[in-house]
């Protein structure tokens, strides 16, 4: 038992992960619909969009050092592809979505006309936002912002997205957004039976990008991302283009964004400008921030747990949950600036080695070899 | 080992806001050297390096190397064609084990493909350059524990593994003791016979000294002088730089 523990201790034993990664899977793909109501089934599979958008973060902000404000611009482009999808689907052939028939709208627009087919519409929702992050992060990164200024820049283009949304009333739907779906793929959506359908779709859609993002992380392209997080100056002269470390990781995070949205739309049943412009943006950078934006799994857990308590506070503290909320907030930065990673890292260290936090026999050993070069210079 | 040159600069302009940091060089540093640099503070040294590696933009002026002009590349570009350099201030990625620092440096030349693997063991390279500079111990420790000089050291590790055509050292033994300095200058002499060109800049006499084939003065964004060790130190010019005789604005001494 405690040679178990000792693997599921160490972090970077190949089997521990697996044993790990195969106890949360399980978890998620067949305790969760077995204990949890339709009703809560549905609002993980919420909370497990947001867990990919955190995935993505993770590996922008966590490893690439990018502070990616406005993953509400790749959110939505995501989500909007799909909902223009199910719309045009609900419509059928030679039908206008319901919305454009109360603006007016006379005809398709032209953009919208190929979301038409599903071939077309499902594989945009990943891949526009990745275009969009590749050509703004080539832009961008090449210009040197950086810090504070790509942040601000990120953000403002979630804001300029939102405008551009609500203006275009006949297009988009407006401040309304898309909404009043009933079917995918003629699926019923209405029914609450099918929670579990979509509920999984979106477990293994997490488990997925999980996978992508750790190779990313674990492989030598991830080790050049960190370089270029410490010091991005350096990284240029051992010959990398930081431009374009830096554009792959932004993209890959565009991606995952787009994916989230575009599994958010049918179980939510809406895509709308107030779910993506600067206040959400930045609670998605919340949500990773209190998970621990260096670890990938508590990138996500960040997603899925600070929702699930927010959830549990708005229903027992109707007027006073979002007080409490921030204060779960400031005590986890002020208390715990790793995230709830910094805590599992603490009690992992006690675990691993019992009576031994301080310094254990291996600590003690590198230590020595530090001392004695540092004696004998090399 | 050829006679031509590997770097030939000519009439190398550096300006910053009006100061002329480098003033019309010319230098020409031939295959397999060890040639040093020296000069007063404020000579232009270490501006004539960012110029070289492409960190600073010349006003004016060339720089060819291995025939290929480097004025206005990228940096990673010039790294690509095969000057590494080291830095005054050692920078090593803290976060990064040792061990990773020089893997990342060694796996420049892969392509973007092979980065998305993971790393499998250590690479002979990689290997061979931590002991060279005695840090093979300290692998698996992360670069934010060692002292100033294991950085430098793992920055010489670090360009060495890249195995660069012409590398400069930016005053690699600034704050080493006697013996360090001996093992570095050794080291810089085994790395020319194995083919690489190296300029050190360099403030130690006594270093240059031993270790040094070819000397090139500079003053004031120029060339002063240039030749062995010896022939340098009786040139009365780099006397009376070095021994700060009373000098005009423009750095000539004043007859008197």
């Amino acid at each position: 038992m405690s040679r178990l523990a000792g693997t599921l201790a160490a972090g970077d034993a190949r089997w521990g992960f697996l044993i790990r990664f195969l106890v949360v899977a399980a978890a998620m793909l067949l305790l969760a619909p077995a204990v949890l109501s339709d009703f809560r089934l549905s609002l993980l599979a919420k909370f497990l969009c947001f867990a990919i958008v955190a995935v993505g973060i993770g590996l922008a902000w966590g490893q690439g050092g990018m502070l990616v404000l406005g993953q509400g611009l790749f959110f939505g482009l995501g989500g909007y592809s799909m909902g223009m999808y199910m719309k045009l689907e609900e419509a059928g052939p030679g039908q206008l979505p319901d919305f454009m028939v109360w603006s007016g709208v006379e005809s398709l627009p032209a953009v919208w006309a190929p979301f038409r087919h599903a071939w077309f519409a499902l594989p945009m929702a990943v891949l526009l936002p990745m275009a969009v992050a590749a050509v703004l992060g080539t832009l961008v990164f090449r210009q040197r912002v950086r810090g504070a200024y790509f942040a601000i820049l990120s953000q403002g283009l979630a804001a300029a997205f939102v405008i551009v949304l609500v203006g275009q009333q006949g297009l988009t739907g407006g401040t309304n957004g898309l909404t009043n779906f009933t079917q995918l793929f003629g699926l019923d959506l209405t029914a609450q039976a099918n929670a579990s359908i979509l509920y999984t779709m979106v477990a293994l859609g997490l488990l997925a990008v999980f996978l992508i993002a750790r190779q990313l992380v674990a492989s030598r392209y991830g080790r050049v991302l960190v370089a270029v997080r410490d010091s991005e100056d350096r990284v240029r002269f051992l010959g990398y283009d930081p431009t374009r470390i830096k554009v792959v990781a932004y993209t890959a995070a565009a991606g995952m964004a787009g994916l989230a949205g575009a599994m958010f739309v049918p179980i939510v049943g809406i895509i709308s400008p107030a779910l993506l412009g600067i206040l959400p943006s930045i609670e998605m950078v919340i949500w990773v921030a209190l998970g621990g934006r260096a670890v990938l799994a508590w990138a996500a857990g960040g997603a899925v747990l600070v929702n699930w308590v927010k959830t549990g506070l708005s229903e027992r503290f109707p007027s006073g949950w979002l007080y409490l909320f921030g204060m779960v907030f400031v005590v986890v930065i002020a208390f715990a600036p790793k995230g709830m990673a910094g805590i599992g890292e603490y009690v992992r260290a006690g675990l691993g080695r019992p009576g031994a936090v301080r310094l254990g026999p291996r600590a003690r050993d590198r230590a020595t070899a530090r001392d004695r070069a540092a004696q004998e210079p090399a | 080992m050829t006679d031509a040159p590997l770097l030939e600069i000519r009439g190398l302009e550096v300006i910053f806001d009006g100061f002329h940091a480098v003033d019309g060089l010319d230098l020409t540093v031939r295959e397999g050297e060890v040639r040093f640099l020296i000069g007063p503070n404020g000579a232009g040294k270490t501006t004539l390096v960012d110029a070289i590696t492409g960190l600073v933009r010349p006003a004016g002026g060339s720089i060819r190397f291995a025939g290929e002009e480097l004025v206005g590349q990228r940096e990673h570009r010039i790294v690509g064609l095969g000057v590494g350099r080291t830095f005054q201030t050692p920078t090593v990625f803290e976060q990064l084990s040792v061990l990773e620092n020089v893997d990342v440096a060694a796996s420049f030349r892969l392509p973007f493909r092979s980065l998305l693997r993971r790393r499998r063991g250590v690479t002979d390279r990689v290997r061979r350059a931590l002991e060279d500079v005695g840090l093979a111990e300290l692998q698996e420790e992360p670069a934010g524990v060692l002292s100033h000089g294991q950085r430098q050291w793992l920055e010489v590790a670090m360009v060495l593994c890249q195995r660069p055509r012409l590398l400069l050292l930016d005053e690699p033994v600034a704050g080493m003791t006697g013996e360090e300095r001996q093992r570095t200058g050794e080291l810089a002499t085994r790395i020319a016979a194995e083919g690489t060109t190296v300029v050190v800049i360099e403030h130690d006499m006594d270093f240059v000294r031993r270790f040094a084939t070819r000397v090139t003065v500079m003053h004031e964004g120029a060339l002063l002088a240039e030749g062995t060790v010896a022939e340098v130190q009786q040139d009365a010019m780099v006397r009376d730089v070095y021994l700060g005789r009373p000098r005009d604005a423009r750095g000539a001494a004043v007859v008197a």
